[in-house]
């Protein structure tokens, strides 16, 4: 649907005036921009981002405070490299955040995205407006996108922050052996912090078809993290081996390939084409199950 | 009976005489839940534009879900709904935006403050522009009352001023149609009277106004048109003069001689006669009153007062179901 062609088919009516900005710009911006505001300023939504930057400073407060530094292969991948390069707690930071924290926080926005609008009632007067339903899922999704990425990002930032205070910089060694200067080893670090938000987007996705089913929010909320949960346990068992690459949650961690050189990108494009497919899908049915319900909260 | 008014074939074509169409038209409007539930029951509605038009029902008789399916919220099961003269639900994205409504209560965020809350509709208003926002919604507060209390988080607002914000969100530009669902729901009397001026006011200024409610004095009040709905179904409709001459229209008479008055009446060929201890009464029945009044007094019955009393809104309702007006199932 065009704007203009809105604006045509009110262009009888008298007390309407429609809007003239400059260059047409595109009306998608002001919702989205309310919806960023309605996600970013609420207090619970700040909360779950200051837990996951939270996360961060426990551990490199845990590895300051230990007396011996783990020994390769105990505790989460790279830990035991957190006390030579403060970099390093950036990853295990999105390590440990990965199975739970994240897709705890995603769970409960995206859960929280139309079950929270309809159990408030103002999904009804949003729909008046009007927006149009389809325009009003694809606004939601995409705040959900920028949280996914703002998560991800508050966790490599807070990593990075503390593991730089705690233990300072320096060269990296990658995982295949090279060594790259710091500045190198930081672009690599955002773009691993943008690979596990990029990741979280089916399960927004997912969280957001299961937010169209019902009116009351924390049910949404509780099935999408308990989605989340299946999918790693299903992940965890050898015998489904067939099943793996099916799962959203499959390709969380092949964020580690981006720290080898040259990158190996198998595993991170069946990740994003994973998670593009997930959007596909639960966009979709999300879109069916939205245009055609009755909207009677 | 009132319902030839509403005689669809007649009333619904919109160009007849020219005139403006009907603000909202509903043909066999009908919405049954997946329960088997029949909530609304081909209900032919014609709302005349420029009126206010009372639409009346006890609760749970359907007047929400009625309005949830003229604004696209609901899908109807059968039957077909146009919205100041373009067809909804297929139509809704356009014309609803000349449409203001308030439907079953306000609701907004409640860690926004109410100024906020509107400006949250109005970036949702494709059409609006951006650069007036703050001028529409600071005047749609001051209609309401609530311009002190605009920075006040939603959350701490009362029952009446969350109404009002409800209703600030109706009125954040120019309507042609306002679809009022129970509008003075918990506010006190001085709001009610507030409401009720607004009403009056957006009438005033061209608006049709739709105005739902179970509370029939209120309706009786402010509406120039009423239709009445009872399990689903239409009652009846029409003008609040037609209603109102649907009725029957009685005659009390005071006096101190109520046998011999009573006897003047019933010659009179009025049905119905009653004796109070004080007067007599009858319907008048074919029988102006002065003409009932020249025959009291010409054959000697002492008249102190002599009243005709219409219909209230109450009494045809109960004269037309036959019912109270209670909570329906």
């Amino acid at each position: 649907m065009s704007t203009s062609s809105i604006a045509e088919a009110e262009a009888g009516s008298a007390p309407v005036r429609p809007a003239r900005g400059r260059g047409r710009r595109p009306a998608l911006g002001r919702l989205l921009r309310s919806e960023l505001g309605l996600v970013f300023r609420r207090r619970r939504n700040l909360v779950l981002l200051a837990v996951l930057a939270l996360v961060p400073v426990l551990i490199g407060t845990a590895v300051e405070l230990s007396s011996s530094a783990p020994n390769a292969g105990e505790g989460p991948p790279f830990i035991e490299r957190v006390a030579g390069n403060g970099l390093f707690l950036a990853l295990v930071s999105l390590v440990a955040v990965l199975p739970l924290f994240l897709p705890l926080a995603v769970g409960v926005v995206s859960g929280d995205a139309v079950a929270g609008e309809a159990n408030l009632g103002t999904l009804r007067y949003l729909l008046v407006v009007p927006v149009r339903r389809g325009r009003l899922l694809a606004v939601k999704y995409g705040a959900l996108l920028a949280f996914c990425l703002a998560a991800a990002l508050v966790v490599a930032g807070a990593g990075l922050a503390a593991g730089l205070a705690l233990f300072g910089g320096g060269e990296v060694t990658l995982l295949s052996g090279a060594t790259i200067p710091m500045s190198s080893a930081l672009l690599r670090t955002l773009a691993i912090a943008l690979y596990v938000g990029v990741s979280m987007a089916g399960l927004a996705a997912v969280g957001l078809f299961v937010s169209t089913l019902t009116e009351v929010p924390v049910a949404a909320m509780a099935t999408t993290i308990a989605l989340s949960v299946v999918s790693q346990v299903l992940d965890s068992i050898p015998q489904l081996a067939w099943l793996h690459p099916w799962l959203f949650s499959h390709y969380w961690l092949a964020f580690g390939d981006l720290l080898r050189s040259p990158v190996p990108t198998h595993d991170l494009a069946l990740g994003l084409l994973t998670q593009a497919a997930y959007v596909a899908v639960f966009s979709a049915l999300a879109w069916s199950r939205f245009s055609t319900s009755d909207v009677s909260s | 009976m009132a319902a030839p008014a509403a005689a669809p074939a007649t009333a619904l074509s919109p160009s007849r005489a020219g005139g403006p169409a009907p603000a909202l038209v509903t043909r066999g409007l009908t919405k049954r839940f997946r329960s088997g539930q029949v909530a609304v029951d081909g209900l032919d509605l014609v709302v005349p534009a420029g009126s206010v038009f009372g639409f009346l029902g006890p609760n749970g008789s359907g007047k929400t879900t009625t309005i949830r399916m003229v604004l696209g919220l609901v899908a109807a099961t059968s039957g077909s709904a146009e919205l100041l003269g373009v067809a909804v639900p297929a139509a809704a994205a356009t014309v609803l935006r000349r449409v203001g409504a308030l439907i079953e209560g306000p609701a907004f965020h409640p860690y926004l403050s109410g100024r906020a809350n509107l400006e949250r509709l109005d970036a949702a208003d494709a059409l609006a522009d951006p650069r007036t926002t703050r001028q529409r919604v600071g005047r749609a507060l001051e209609r309401v009352g609530l311009t002190a209390a605009a920075g006040k988080r939603y959350r701490a607002y009362s029952l009446g001023m969350r109404q009002r914000l409800g209703l600030a969100a109706a009125l954040l530009h120019p309507r042609e149609l306002l679809v009022l669902d129970e509008p003075t729901n918990g506010l006190d009397p001085q709001g009610t009277r507030e409401v009720r001026a607004l009403v009056r006011d957006l009438a005033a200024e061209g608006a049709t106004v739709f105005l739902s409610s179970h509370l029939l004095s209120e309706v009786e009040q402010v509406c120039s048109h009423v239709a009445i709905l009872r399990s689903g179904r239409l009652v009846a409709q029409g003008s609040l003069a037609e209603l109102g001459a649907a009725g029957e229209r009685r005659l009390r008479v005071e006096t101190s001689e109520p046998g011999r008055a009573a006897d003047v009446l019933a010659s009179l060929g009025c049905r119905g006669v009653e004796r109070f201890g004080d007067g007599a009464g009858a319907v008048l029945d074919g029988v102006t009153p002065e003409h009932a009044c020249a025959a009291l007094v010409t054959a000697g019955v002492p008249v102190r007062g002599l009243v005709v009393r219409r219909p209230s809104l109450e009494d045809t309702f109960v004269s037309l179901t036959g019912e109270g007006f209670d909570v329906d199932q």
